[in-house]
């Protein structure tokens, strides 16, 4: 008995052994013939969370299109900005733009390929209320600086009568890791409240004066979902699928603005002519009547060099892809589809790509 | 070939030698095993060379002062871990207070009280306890203990403890539900399995003849093991208590969860959002986007490995001495 | 009260007697009641990942790979094909370390260098998994690879193995009968196939059960992964390439949005529990079956 159980056990212990090896034999076929291919047919990206459910979506259909197997792995702005650094992804991905010092240290020239736009909303569980709140910009920061403390304080009764009544403290949440959604968020605050500029400042994490974090859009969303009288910030799509209310904003032509794909293509339309070369452009408060003040441009990071020829020509088409044919997913998605005016621009980003010196991408129709 | 054996005690095996041609392919095996064992030193110490490097740019700049400030901010590049080693003692202290009594308890049961048939499966259920993965806990803390801790648990402690004068500063704040108290409550269902096998081991290592010469005297059940079995073990509850409390350092993914990640001045309400070593790295560690930072991140994982060394090892001295020494009495 | 003595006679009982039994029969109550709390949590904590993760189950979801939003089905398969492969290559790396390593311990080791190892592997034991994720990091996807990799989630999970198996080899192998070493050498077999021959197989169940035990231990890290194999949403075999986990899996199904997903992380949930539920519950019987 014991004897047949024990040749049990070695089998199995025969099985999980095989397994790695035969899994260590399959890669190196593999990679051989990764090498060999003329397109890679399998990249590598990471980064930002904001965007991952859209990226999840174009990269199927890309697989479906094209057969090459994009994977995206949301580990954050910054974990996208620094693993594009290190080369140990293909592409990255953030909501914040680089700064010049982060640009220096990477191994080459980075070039900023904006994907879409998307609005970060202020979510919040108001139990009894059933209209929308609407939110000034001095209230925002007032609220995330701690300087308003209950639900019914009269800088917020003033645009929201209902809330007279309400009389609660206010739970605020904030991310507790770094974000490119807090990027967003703390660049939009340091915008329109210099106290906030002066005691916080605008980066993918900073020092909250107050308030509970959670990690993650869908922490803050969970946060607020199950805490009532909370308030956070997320990502438009996540405060949809939560089903949580999300408030009015008021952008800088002083309308109350709601978080809409419209609204945030607004945002995005009214930066065309203006924005930078390099397409590092941030979006908040942006002028429009029709423009959502807190949105934001969501980028994808790719070097401007790359000697492997295969993946070079392989991020380009995907990249003209993702600016042309792929920007219909958007919208059912909660992403704002970029404005012509900054594809034309992203283009020329696509176009400057080049492997060993040469050109990789042809304009070939796809 | 000519081999010359001498028994011994031990390490037996140690003892033995050959002689002649097996010699070498003996040399070579041991020469070989070396080697492996070499390995894990090797490991280690790449470990923590690796981290010290890493963390050598925050170490020059801000120096001990790391450990005693509270600023982080990286936004103006103000670094101190003072927060998060209170959240990381004030967690395992709340841990291990919860845990030991229950798992000191459980194998007081399960080695004394219970017959056989009964404590081997509660033995083993409680410590399935320690299989379940960390994440798992992570979730469960976040939908079920969470919410409970702040409709009902918190709101009783205040009601109560609030009128204390100690006890008030321990409960004030609004009950959210995530902070230090919950974290301390997951982590003691986590060490709750470690504490009570080795409180089990210790118990059965105190020699069958103490027992029987209480209960010969008339004593009950009880006070057989408070006067005869409970002296024999209070060290071997302590290294217990040190190998939950080791356990208790490196839990990541479940404490992240219900812990409130926020970063707070040092309070001493139990209710406080706030972060322990280990969550603070999970968090920020893919986050950290300038070299500063990151820098502070690597060297917060250089301090949560220091504290877990010096854990580990005065555990693991305390736990021999006291199970090891009570066997050699009854082989004899 | 009627108290019978441990002699075995019986007498009324006097009311300190009577006093002292109250009290052992509290403690006793005391001690199974902390046996319930660890109890009670327990099926508290498995009963809520079987209710919410059992709707999730289905042919699909072992088979399928993770598909967007709003396209039905879609699953865990990627996810379960990584980890088995992961463990594997962990398997393969740790066993030969940790087998070599407790040989030396139990059959050659004297002196402070075998202190040392013993206490290093100790601290190996006890390390947080998340600092070895950032060593790994370091080390394999930063330098020696250059990218995310399958390798390097395996390398992770090899460190976290390696102890767990010399200690448990270590402890069995100490327990093989001098008589055994003795007589094969008195039979003149050299040291080395004594130990491999005789010693080993002697003790290949305590063997298995360290590496059940080791298996099951890494089987659910997560934070080490997240750094290392990073996760994939197709199906790969090529430990080169980042490679998904079931607890990497888990958390990015949980850290979305939508409740369909939310559901399926807890249906990778209760699959984790059970395969490493079943390991360790393997590694149990097979300790029982040890005669020795």
């Amino acid at each position: 008995m014991r004897q047949v159980v024990t040749r049990r056990w070695y089998r199995l212990l025969g099985c999980i052994v095989a397994c790695g090896l035969v899994g260590a034999a399959c890669s190196q076929s593999s990679a051989v013939a990764t090498r060999r291919a003329p397109s890679a047919t399998t990249l590598t990206m990471a980064g930002a969370t904001f965007p991952a459910v859209l990226y999840t979506k174009w990269f199927a259909e890309y697989e479906r299109l094209t057969g090459v197997k994009v994977n995206y792995q949301a580990i954050g702005s910054g974990g996208g900005i620094k693993s594009i650094t290190d080369q140990t992804v293909d592409g990255g991905a953030t909501d914040t733009p680089m700064t010049d010092e982060q640009l220096a240290a990477a191994k080459g020239d980075l070039l900023h390929v904006p994907t879409a736009v998307g609005a970060v909303a202020v979510a919040y569980n108001l139990p009894g209320i059933n209209e929308p709140v609407w939110f000034t910009p001095g209230a925002l920061a007032a609220i995330y600086l701690g300087e308003i403390t209950r639900w019914n304080d009269p800088t917020l009764v003033a645009e929201n009568p209902a809330l007279a009544r309400v009389d609660r403290a206010i739970l605020v949440v904030h991310r507790s890791d770094g974000s490119g959604t807090t990027y967003v968020w703390t660049d939009y605050l340091s915008a329109v409240s210099p106290a906030w500029q002066r005691q916080v400042g605008v980066g993918t994490a900073v020092q909250w004066p107050m308030g509970l974090g959670a990690k993650g859009n869908e922490g803050v969303a969970g946060e607020v979902k199950h805490t009532p009288y909370a308030v956070g910030y997320v990502e438009l799509t996540y405060a949809l699928q939560a089903r949580i209310g999300v408030g009015l904003v008021r952008n800088r032509a002083g309308t109350f603005v709601e978080p809409t794909v419209e609204s945030a293509a607004a945002a995005a339309a009214g930066v065309a002519d203006t924005i930078a070369p390099d397409l590092r452009a941030a979006l908040v408060d942006a002028p429009g009547e029709a423009a959502y003040p807190i949105a934001g441009f969501t980028w994808q990071l790719v070097y401007r060099d790359i000697p492997d020829r295969a993946k070079a020509t392989a991020l380009a088409q995907l990249l003209w892809w993702e600016l042309h044919d792929a920007q219909q997913f958007n919208a059912a998605l909660g992403y704002a589809p970029l404005p012509p005016g900054i594809v034309e621009r992203a283009e020329g980003q696509v176009r400057a790509i080049t492997s060993s010196g040469q050109p990789v991408f042809q304009d070939e129709t796809e | 070939m000519r081999m010359v054996v001498t028994a011994s005690a031990d390490p037996p095996a140690a003892q033995l030698k050959t002689r002649g041609s097996a010699a070498t392919g003996d040399q070579r095996f041991a020469g070989l095993t070396i080697l492996m064992a070499t390995g894990a030193l090797t490991t280690f110490l790449a470990l923590a060379t690796l981290l010290a490097a890493y963390s050598w740019p925050s170490l020059v700049r801000y120096g001990p002062g790391f450990l005693t400030t509270t600023a982080w901010d990286p936004v103006f590049a103000r670094f101190g871990a003072a927060h998060l080693v209170y959240g990381t003692l004030v967690t395992s202290a709340v841990a291990l207070l919860l845990a030991t009594p229950i798992a000191v308890g459980t194998a007081l049961f399960v080695a004394e009280y219970a017959p056989d048939w009964l404590g081997e499966p509660v033995a083993f259920l409680v410590e399935l306890l320690a299989v379940i993965p960390s994440i798992i806990y992570g979730l469960w803390g976040f939908f079920v203990l969470a919410p409970i801790m702040r409709e009902t648990v918190e709101p009783a402690l205040q009601a109560t403890l609030g009128h204390v004068p100690l006890g008030g500063a321990l409960v004030a704040g609004p009950a959210m539900g995530r902070d230090l108290l919950t974290g301390g409550v997951i982590l003691a269902l986590m060490i709750l399995p470690t504490i009570m096998v080795v409180a089990r081991e210790v118990f059965r290592a105190v020699p069958d003849t103490q027992r029987e010469g209480m209960l010969a005297l008339g004593a009950t059940h009880w006070e057989a093991v408070r006067y005869a079995v409970l002296p024999y073990v209070a060290g071997g509850i302590a290294g217990a208590m040190g190998l939950g409390l080791a356990r208790a350092l490196g839990e990541t993914m479940a404490v992240t969860m219900v812990i409130g990640n926020s970063s707070r001045a040092i309070s001493p309400s139990l209710f406080t959002p706030g972060y322990t070593l280990a969550s603070a790295i999970a968090n920020q560690f893919t986050e950290a986007d300038t070299p500063i930072y990151f820098s502070a991140i690597v060297e917060v994982a250089l301090v949560l490995l220091l504290v877990s060394t010096l854990v580990n090892l005065l555990a693991r001295l305390l736990v021999a001495r006291f199970v090891r020494a009570p066997a050699a009495v009854s082989a004899g | 009260m009627i108290v019978e003595s441990a002699r075995g006679s019986l007498h009324v009982a006097s009311q300190g007697e009577r006093r002292r039994h109250l009290v052992d029969r509290a403690m006793a109550a005391v001690a199974a009641g902390t046996a319930l709390v660890g109890i009670v949590a327990l099926a508290w904590i498995l009963g809520y990942v079987v209710w919410r993760g059992a709707p999730a189950l289905g042919v699909a979801f072992f088979t399928e790979r993770p598909l967007p939003y709003g396209e039905p089905g879609g699953g865990v398969g990627p996810a379960l094909v990584g980890t088995l492969l992961m463990l594997g290559a962990a398997a393969a790396l740790s066993i030969p370390l940790g087998l070599g390593t407790a040989i030396y311990l139990a059959e050659f080791g004297r002196g402070p260098f075998a202190r040392v190892v013993r206490f290093v592997v100790d601290l190996l034991a006890g390390l947080p998994s998340i600092v070895v994720g950032v060593f790994v990091w370091a080390l394999l996807v930063r330098q020696v690879i250059g990218h995310y990799s399958g390798l390097a989630g395996a390398a992770a999970l090899a460190i976290v193995m390696m102890p767990i198996i010399t200690r448990s080899v270590e402890e069995v192998l100490r327990l093989v009968p001098d008589g055994l070493r003795e007589g094969a050498l008195a039979l003149g077999v050299p040291r080395w196939r004594t130990i491999l021959g005789v010693v080993l197989p002697t003790a290949r169940i305590g063997v298995v059960t360290g590496l059940l035990l080791a298996l099951a231990r890494a089987g659910g890290e997560t934070a080490p992964l997240l750094l290392t194999a990073l996760g994939n949403q197709f199906f790969n075999v090529n430990l080169f390439e980042p490679m998904a986990s079931l607890p990497v899996q888990i958390y990015t199904y949980a850290v979305s949005p939508y409740d369909d997903w939310h559901t399926k992380a807890w249906g990778g949930a209760l699959v984790l529990v059970l395969v490493i539920g079943g390991l360790n519950l393997l590694a149990r019987v097979a300790s029982r079956a040890r005669r020795l």
